[in-house]
C-alpha cells in the first residue's frame, strides 16, 4: 500500500513524542548518581511502578505483533496474549519479593547475594546482554512498522529514528525518567485501546466485497474452453489472452492462470478452483494480488509499477466479512459477547500467500483470498507457528508445548522486567506494583482479541504488512485516533527499548566491568560508562532491527523468552528454594541454558527458512522452540553441578 | 521472604499452573473440544482464554489480600536488611 503522511497525524505525533522527550530530559536532570541512574533511588511509588510494568511489557510485540497475527490468522495471536500474561503469575508468586530483597541494581546482584562470585556476575551479565539484544530486535522491527503508515517513511528510517531517539533518552536520562514515561504510556495505551475496542463494537460487522479503498474483488465462473478458444473473452473480461505458464508459473499451472489485456498488455493473475457441478461452468476464477521486485529494485504490484502517491498502482486494502448469520448485511452495534457470537456464525475473507520463483531468482508473491468460517477464525491452530495444535506429528505438538512453556517461564526472567523491582522501596511495594501491572496488562490482553478481529473485518489491512494491522485499523476509524494510538505505541516502543538498553548498560557497567573484571570506577565514571554502553547497544539494535524487518515481532519475542527462561529462570528459582545451590551450579546453569537455547534456535527450521532463506526441512533440530528441553536442562545442570561442588565449597569455607 | 507469603504464593502458583496446563494440553491433544460452544454461543477457546487472563488478575488480587496483614512486617524487615 502507499503510505502518505497526514499533517494532523504528524502534528499530534510530534507533540506527544516531544512532550515525552521533554519529560525525560527534565527528570533525567534529577538522577545524576548511579543509584539514581539505574534504580531511580528506589523511590518510585508502587502504583506508578505497576503501570510502568505495563508500559515496559506492552511493547511493539504485544500491540503490533499480536494484533497483526489475530487480524491475519484469528485466535492464534491470542495464545501469545495468554502466555505473556500467565508469565506474570511466575513473576508475582515466585520471584517479585525475593528479587527485591536480594538485589540492588541488576538481577545478577540477587543471584550473587550469598556468594560474592565474579563468575556469577560474568555469566549473569552476559546473559542479560544476550537476552536484551534478542528482545530489542522485535521492538525495533515494530518501531519501523509504526513509522511507515504515519510518516510515510520506509521502514528502515523508522528503525533508525527510534534508535537515535532512544539513545538520546538513555544518555540524557535514566531509570527515573524511563519509569515516569512508561507510566504515562502504559496508562494511555490501555485507555486508547479500550476506546478503539468500543468503536469496533459500535461499528459491528457489515458484508462487503472488498476493502475500504472501494476496490471490489472479482470472482466469476467459466468453462475450461473459455481459456483455450482464443476469442479473447474470459468470464466478464474482454480482450484478454491466456499467458502460458512458464518462468516459475508452471509449478502452479493448476492453481493460477495469468491473463494479458490485448490493449494495455497488463497481466493479471487469477486463482482457479474446479467446480463439481456437472452442467455449465466448471471453473471459478478469483482475483488475487501480486507483488514482485525486479533485479533493479523496481517493485510491481498486480502487474504494474508500484506508485508512490494516492491513485497510483498499489496493493488493494483487504479484510472484509462476506456472510453474516441469518442473511443479514449489517449488524449495527454489538455487545462484547455478541461480537464473538456473531463472528462465530459468519464468513470472512482471510489472505494467504505463496512465492513463485522465476528463472532469474527474483520472486513474485501471490496473495490469494481464502473464505474462512468464523468458527475456524475463533479456534487455535491456523498460524504456521501453532500448526502443532492440528498436526498429527508429535514433534509439531512438542513445538507448541515448548513455546507455551517458554512464554510461561520467560516473563519472570526478562532483565528489563527484573530491574524494575529495584525502583520501588521494599518487597511489599514490589508485590503491589506487580499486582497493578498484572491487572492493567490483563485488561490490555483481553482487548487484543477485539482489536485483532476488528482489524480483520475493517477493510484496512495491507496484505504485505501483517505488523501494520492495528495502526491501519485506527487509521480507518479516525485520523485523530490513529495519530494518538501511533504516537502512544511509538513512544511505548521508545520506552521498552530504553528499558532494555538500560538493563544491558547496567549489566556491562555493574556486572561485567565493575564486578567480574574488577574495574574500579567512581560514581560519575559508572554513569559515563553506562551511557557509552547504551550507545553501542543502541547501534547494534538499529542494525538488527533493519535486518529482521520482515519477521513478526511476536515470533521474535518467543525466541527471546526461550533464551531468557532457559538461561535465567533455573538459577532464580533454585536460589530461592534449594539451600544446596553453589556458585558453580549457578554459573553452569546460566551458561548451559543460554548456549543450548541459542544454539537450538539458530539450528531450527524457523531460523533456516526465515533468517537464512534455506529449506526448513534441512534443519538439524526436529522442532523450533527449545524451551521444553533447555529449561529443564538448566535446572538439571544446576542441581548436578551444585551437588558435585557442594563438598568443595564446604571444604573451602 | 516472609514464609506465609511464600507459601500462599506457591499454592496460588500451583492452582494457576494447573489451569494453564489444562488449556495447553487440551489444545495440543484434543483441539476439537476448543471449537465447542458450551455457553452463550462462545467457543471453549474464547471462554478458557478469557478465563486464564481474568483468572490471573483475580488470583493476584487474592494474593494481595492474603499478604495484606503481613505487608507491614515485610516492609519493616526489608528496610532493616542490609543490601547485597
Amino acid at each position: 500500500m502507499i503510505y502518505e503522511s497526514s499533517i494532523l497525524a504528524v502534528t499530534i505525533f510530534l507533540a506527544f513524542v516531544g512532550f515525552t522527550l521533554g519529560l525525560s530530559f527534565w527528570l533525567g536532570g534529577k538522577a545524576k548518581s548511579s543509584e539514581g541512574y539505574f534504580a531511580a533511588h528506589g523511590q518510585i511509588p508502587w502504583f506508578v511502578n505497576g503501570i510502568a510494568f505495563a508500559g515496559d511489557y506492552l511493547s511493539a510485540a504485544s500491540f503490533l505483533g499480536i494484533c497483526g497475527m489475530i487480524a491475519f490468522y484469528g485466535y492464534d495471536g491470542f495464545l501469545y496474549s495468554i502466555g505473556y500474561l500467565a508469565g506474570w503469575i511466575v513473576a508475582l508468586f515466585v520471584v517479585a519479593e525475593p528479587m527485591k530483597r536480594l538485589g540492588r541494581f541488576t538481577f545478577a546482584d540477587a543471584l550473587d547475594s550469598q556468594f560474592n562470585s565474579k563468575g556469577i556476575k560474568l555469566a549473569a551479565g552476559i546473559s542479560t546482554l544476550v537476552v536484551s539484544v534478542f528482545y530489542l530486535i522485535p521492538q525495533m522491527v515494530g518501531a519501523g512498522a509504526l513509522v511507515t503508515p504515519l510518516l510515510g517513511f520506509p521502514q528502515w528510517v523508522g528503525v533508525v529514528m527510534v534508535g537515535a531517539v532512544v539513545i538520546l533518552i538513555v544518555v540524557t536520562a535514566g531509570m527515573l525518567s524511563t519509569t515516569w514515561v512508561q507510566f504515562l504510556k502504559g496508562a494511555l495505551l490501555v485507555v486508547f485501546s479500550a476506546i478503539l475496542t468500543w468503536m469496533i463494537l459500535q461499528r459491528g460487522f457489515k458484508v462487503e466485497k472488498g476493502g475500504n479503498d472501494g476496490h471490489e474483488f472479482q470472482t466469476f465462473r467459466i468453462t475450461t474452453d473459455d481459456l483455450t478458444n482464443g476469442d479473447g473473452k474470459v468470464g466478464s473480461l474482454e480482450k484478454v489472452d491466456v499467458v502460458p505458464a512458464d518462468n516459475g508459473w508452471e509449478k502452479f499451472d493448476k492453481k493460477y492462470v495469468r491473463l494479458q489485456n490485448r490493449e494495455t498488455q497488463l497481466i493479471t493473475v487469477w486463482m482457479m478452483k474446479e467446480l463439481t457441478e456437472k452442467d455449465g461452468p466448471n471453473l471459478e476464477l478469483t482475483e488475487v494480488q501480486t507483488l514482485s521486485k525486479a533485479k533493479d529494485g523496481t517493485i510491481f504490484v498486480n502487474g504494474q509499477k508500484k506508485g508512490d502517491k494516492k491513485g497510483e498502482p498499489e496493493l488493494f486494502a483487504v479484510g472484509h466479512v462476506v456472510e453474516l448469520p441469518d442473511g443479514k448485511t449489517e449488524t449495527g452495534p454489538l455487545s462484547a459477547i455478541d461480537f464473538f457470537r456473531t463472528l462465530q456464525q459468519s464468513k470472512v475473507v482471510l489472505w494467504r500467500n505463496e512465492k513463485v520463483v522465476h528463472a532469474d531468482k527474483t520472486e513474485t508473491t501471490v496473495y490469494y483470498p481464502k473464505i474462512t468460517t468464523g468458527a475456524e477464525v475463533l479456534r487455535p491452530g491456523e498460524h504456521p507457528t501453532f500448526k502443532g495444535i492440528r498436526s498429527e506429528k508429535m514433534f509439531d505438538k512438542v513445538n507448541f508445548l515448548s513455546l507455551m512453556l517458554a512464554l510461561f517461564c520467560g516473563t519472570a526472567s526478562l532483565p528489563h522486567i527484573l530491574i524494575r523491582y529495584y525502583t520501588v522501596k521494599d518487597a511489599s511495594s514490589a508485590r503491589k506494583s506487580t499486582i497493578v501491572g498484572i491487572t492493567s496488562i490483563g485488561l490490555f490482553y483481553v482487548l487484543t482479541l477485539y482489536l485483532g478481529l476488528g482489524a480483520m473485518t475493517s477493510g484496512t489491512l495491507d496484505v504485505s504488512e501483517e505488523n501494520m494491522a492495528a495502526p491501519l485499523l485506527a487509521k480507518g476509524m479516525n485520523t485523530w485516533l490513529f495519530a494518538a494510538i501511533s504516537a502512544i505505541a511509538f513512544t511505548t516502543v521508545l520506552g521498552t527499548v530504553s528499558g532494555l538498553i538500560l538493563a544491558a548498560a547496567g549489566a556491562v557497567t555493574h556486572d561485567l566491568l565493575g564486578s567480574a573484571f574488577g574495574v574500579k570506577m567512581t560514581d560519575t565514571e559508572k554513569v559515563r560508562v553506562a551511557k557509552m554502553s547504551s550507545v553501542v547497544v543502541g547501534a547494534i539494535a538499529i542494525v538488527l532491527g533493519i535486518l529482521f524487518q520482515k519477521m513478526n515481532p511476536t515470533f521474535l519475542v518467543g525466541w527471546a523468552f526461550s533464551v531468557a527462561a532457559s538461561a535465567n529462570l533455573p538459577s532464580l528459582v533454585m536460589i530461592l528454594f534449594w539451600p544446596k545451590v553453589t556458585k558453580q551450579g549457578i554459573v553452569a546453569a546460566i551458561v548451559v541454558g543460554m548456549v543450548s537455547s541459542m544454539t537450538w534456535i539458530l539450528l531450527s527450521g524457523e531460523a533456516y527458512s526465515k533468517v537464512y532463506g534455506l529449506d526448513a526441512a534441512a534443519a538439524i533440530v526436529p522442532f523450533s522452540q527449545p524451551g521444553i528441553l533447555t529449561i529443564p536442562l538448566g535446572f538439571l545442570t544446576l542441581v548436578v553441578v551444585s551437588l558435585l561442588t557442594t563438598g568443595r565449597q564446604q571444604t573451602a569455607a | 521472604m516472609n514464609s506465609r507469603n511464600s507459601r500462599n504464593g506457591l499454592i496460588l502458583f500451583a492452582v494457576y499452573l494447573l489451569f494453564y496446563g489444562g488449556f495447553v494440553f487440551i489444545n495440543a491433544f484434543d483441539p476439537a473440544s476448543m471449537e465447542r460452544t458450551p455457553i452463550a454461543g462462545l467457543n471453549l477457546a474464547v471462554l478458557y482464554g478469557f478465563g486464564l487472563i481474568i483468572g490471573a488478575v483475580v488470583l493476584s488480587a487474592i494474593y494481595g489480600v492474603l499478604c495484606g496483614d503481613a505487608s507491614g512486617n515485610s516492609s519493616a524487615s526489608d528496610q532493616q536488611e542490609p543490601k547485597a
